[in-house]
């Protein structure tokens, strides 16, 4: 039923969503916890700027990318200058470009969890001799929790559903840039529908299982908040 | 509610009442048929709506249902089947324009006029649009073919859904160079920036970009027109303007 | 050994601004309505907070101009009002929190104290199935188990009822008898800092306006502050006598001796006796013909005004120890109660507090 060219887009996208969400958890954790505690006025616009994703189509996100990381863009120049050649249709370009469009969905989750904690437990634990990190990481963190568990799963899901910015950046090659969504447009497109529907409805499985998943793991409202 | 719907009505009574035709227009052949459309409408007196898209996603809304009334296709395969399919008007189908593919890159220089890149490599990336999806795709797996150079090349490539998207690759400089259409990067009858090499027609199957009227243009006469008109001499000259041939 | 404090800080609406210098050990009490700044100066203490100023506890410099010692680093416990404790660790795990971040030279064995609270059957409980008592007194615990050179207390009986209050008070008693921290606590009750405190500081507006030895403080009748129904005297005493067949008993204090309900505590056992101005009435001559059991002798010390234009307050000396009582203006004119005038009191109750 499945080809190997859909077995190579299916690993494809599983280790592109992957390394995203580990990458994610990394730049977005520190992101979340700075803009959960931060009184200053930045706050708002770099907000605005994580949760850009939600709002702009990606096909904006990705038109933007390939022009930034081409060779006439600032980060594409400096790639070339670092001697990592340019990201377009790259793996490593697609997992740069999921990194944006999945932030908002991995920061706002932490960045909740730790605005539900607030200062009490962090103002105990320093009573109690942790140094800010040591309190981050034996308080804040366990009780987000919930919050991690939830960016997990959004920044993992988020990433296989991701089209259009791949779209813009990919250039489609097998192994490398065609994920399954990808795929799936071209089987539609090719009039190939019953391949279409093996892996469009293996999506359709995979979302509503991560979702179940998300709602057993952290039934939020009837515990929290 | 009432005076809404009344609005509402006579809005919808207008819009059926006006002698207007909807196109779907193969992504390819938007600049053109955004002149033609107008020069139909100075004419005729009808108006053009015009929609730009994907041959294939076409065929997939016409045979759902959508409210396309003429077809001017990238191929000459889908109004083919469309019209086998009974979802077209036998007998309205013709070539409105032949496309011809070149070689391109926005630096210029980069292309020779022979096509002498190709053989030399030097570039990481070259684009082409998705051969399955695209007629220029397919045209320049032809070419390449013909060349002898297909499995040297094709490790290099990278895909664009369709040539739209395959010019920007280009464009951006994502990829140093890539196969497009004329129409794309002509401007005032000449390439308009970069280096181009027009592939020589015998290399592959002419791309016939092929006119229907479907099933939904049935007995209404802006359809008709719009197809008397895009025959016409004064279409042809502008098509031709753009890099195709007719 | 001392504990030095002085601290300036202003928010919009509200301003701190205090010098104070409290004993270096006992209970210290800061005293006031919700809002006048007592909660904020504690912070300030612990670092929580940083207002300009400085602070030298025992000697030790926690803040001056130069230096700001991090909370993290400075040895004291501190139980908030709402406990926090942590809801993802068991109450072992919580105890050990800060027991483990000390320097291991003088931390703690955990056994005594969690003897001391009665905390042994709680061990392996999580946080959100204690009773609000019961995680005060863990979060009394974790705090004690960072071996503190202060322990700074926010209402820790603000979130209980009644009852709870009245089974965890003797928990805070004992801490008070038999660890040799100063302790610094925070409480609008007026009942809590008499039984409690040592040492009071009263705070209205962010200023401390008035501070002493509770004793001497409570006595006081020009305390800017009217503590109405609360005002009335505190001082030690000691068990003397204890009647079997009516169920009293005799305590011994500077002045005299009164007589109050049996309540179980030894003879010779040193108690703090609670007597508040509104049971206290004066009479210009002995009557042994009323219901009233303590007769004292006394001299009229000074009198103030209260809120309510009918009544007076009077400070009154029995031997070295002062007394308040309350009554009306009236009343205080016709026994011609001037400074110097040697009256009786009677006093209608006496409570035994600790």
């Amino acid at each position: 039923m499945l080809t190997p060219a859909d077995l190579g887009a299916i690993w494809l996208t599983l280790k592109l969503a992957g390394v995203t969400t580990l990458l994610l958890l990394l730049i977005g954790t520190p992101i979340a916890w700075w803009l959960a505690r931060t009184r200053s006025w930045w706050k708002g616009p770099v907000g605005a700027v994580v949760a850009l994703p939600i709002v702009l189509p990606p096909t904006v996100l990705g038109f933007y990318l390939l022009l930034l990381m081409g060779p006439n863009g600032p980060v594409g120049r400096f790639t070339e200058w670092a001697g990592i050649g340019l990201l377009p249709f790259s793996f490593g370009g697609l997992v740069v470009a999921s990194v944006f469009y999945s932030m908002p969905f991995v920061v706002q989750p932490i960045q909740n969890a730790f605005e539900a904690i607030g200062d009490g437990p962090l103002e105990a634990a320093a009573t109690l001799r942790a140094s800010p990190l040591d309190a981050f990481f034996s308080v804040a963190v366990p009780l987000a929790r919930p919050g991690f568990l939830t960016a997990t799963i959004l920044g993992f899901a988020h990433t296989v559903g991701e089209f259009g910015v791949v779209l813009m950046i990919g250039g489609n090659i097998p192994d490398k840039t065609r994920v399954v969504s990808v795929l799936i447009y071209d089987h539609v497109e090719a009039l190939e529908y019953a391949q279409a529907h093996v892996l469009a409805g293996g999506m359709v499985v995979f979302a509503f299982l991560v979702l179940l998943a998300l709602y057993l793991l952290n039934p939020t409202g009837r515990k929290r908040r | 509610m009432k005076r809404i719907a009344f609005v509402l009505g006579l809005l919808w009574s207008a819009a059926t009442l006006a002698d207007d035709v909807q196109v779907a227009v193969a992504a390819n052949f938007t600049a053109p048929a955004k002149q033609i459309a107008e020069g139909f409408e100075k004419e005729t007196g009808h108006k053009a709506r015009l929609s730009f898209g994907a041959t294939g996603k076409f065929y997939a809304q016409v045979k759902n249902g959508a409210p396309f009334e003429v077809l001017l296709s990238a191929d000459d395969s889908t109004p083919a089947r469309l019209e086998a399919e009974g979802a077209a008007l036998a007998g309205t189908r013709f070539t409105y324009a032949t496309g011809r593919l070149v070689l391109w890159s926005s630096k210029p220089g980069y292309v020779d006029d022979k096509g002498g890149v190709l053989k030399m490599g030097g570039f990481k990336h070259i684009a082409i649009a998705n051969p399955k999806l695209a007629p220029y795709g397919a045209a320049a797996v032809e070419a390449l073919t013909s060349l002898k150079l297909l499995d040297v090349i094709q490790p290099r490539f990278v895909q664009g859904e369709n040539i739209a998207q395959t010019h920007q690759f280009i464009a951006t400089g994502n990829a140093e160079l890539g196969f497009v259409a004329l129409s794309q990067v002509m401007k005032d009858g000449k390439v308009g920036a970069g280096s181009a090499w027009v592939v020589p027609a015998t290399l592959h199957q002419p791309i016939k970009q092929d006119a229907v009227i479907l099933d939904k243009g049935k007995g209404k006469p802006a359809a008709q027109a719009w197809m008397e008109y895009l025959k016409g001499d004064k279409a042809k000259a502008m098509i031709r303007s753009f890099g195709y041939e007719i | 050994m001392s504990i030095r404090a002085r601290f300036q800080l202003s928010y919009p609406g509200f301003s701190l601004d205090v010098d104070l210098d409290l004993p270096g050990s006992g209970v210290t009490a800061l005293f006031g309505q919700s809002g006048c700044g007592k909660t904020t100066l504690l912070r300030c203490m612990a670092g929580l907070e940083r207002g300009a100023g400085r602070l030298d506890v025992n000697g030790e410099a926690w803040q001056d101009d130069s230096r700001f010692v991090p909370t993290h680093q400075r040895p004291l416990g501190y139980v908030f009002q709402d406990a926090r404790l942590f809801a993802h660790l068991d109450v072992a795990r919580n105890l050990d929190y800060g027991r483990r971040r000390t320097a291991s030279a003088d931390s703690l064995r955990r056994d005594p104290i969690v003897d001391l609270l009665g905390l042994g059957p709680l061990l392996d409980r999580m946080p959100a199935r204690l009773s609000g008592g019961e995680q005060q007194r863990v979060a009394i615990a974790r705090a004690l188990l960072t071996s503190p050179r202060l322990l700074l207390m926010d209402e820790p009986l603000a979130s209980l009822d009644h009852a709870r209050k009245q089974e965890f008070l003797p928990w805070l008693e004992r801490l008070r008898d038999e660890l040799d921290i100063p302790l610094i606590y925070v409480s609008h009750a007026p009942d809590e800092v008499a039984r409690l405190a040592d040492h009071i500081v009263v705070m209205e507006a962010g200023r401390a306006v008035a501070q002493g030895p509770l004793a001497e403080t409570l006595a006081r009748i020009d305390l800017p502050i009217k503590l109405g129904e609360d005002a009335g005297a505190v001082f030690a005493a000691s068990v003397a006598e204890r009647d079997a067949e009516w169920h009293l008993a005799r305590v011994e204090f500077d002045g005299g001796e009164l007589w109050v309900r049996d309540s179980g505590v030894p003879v010779g056992r040193e108690v703090r006796v609670r007597v508040l101005a509104r049971d206290v009435s004066i009479a210009n001559s002995r009557h042994d013909d009323v219901s009233i059991m303590n007769l004292l002798p006394a001299t009229v010390v000074a009198h103030a005004a209260e809120d309510h234009p009918s009544q007076v307050l009077v400070q009154l000396r029995v031997g070295s120890t002062l007394l308040l009582g309350r009554l009306t203006r009236r009343s205080a004119q016709r026994l011609d109660l001037a400074p110097g005038r040697e009256v009786w009191v009677q006093i209608k109750a006496v409570a035994l507090i600790g």
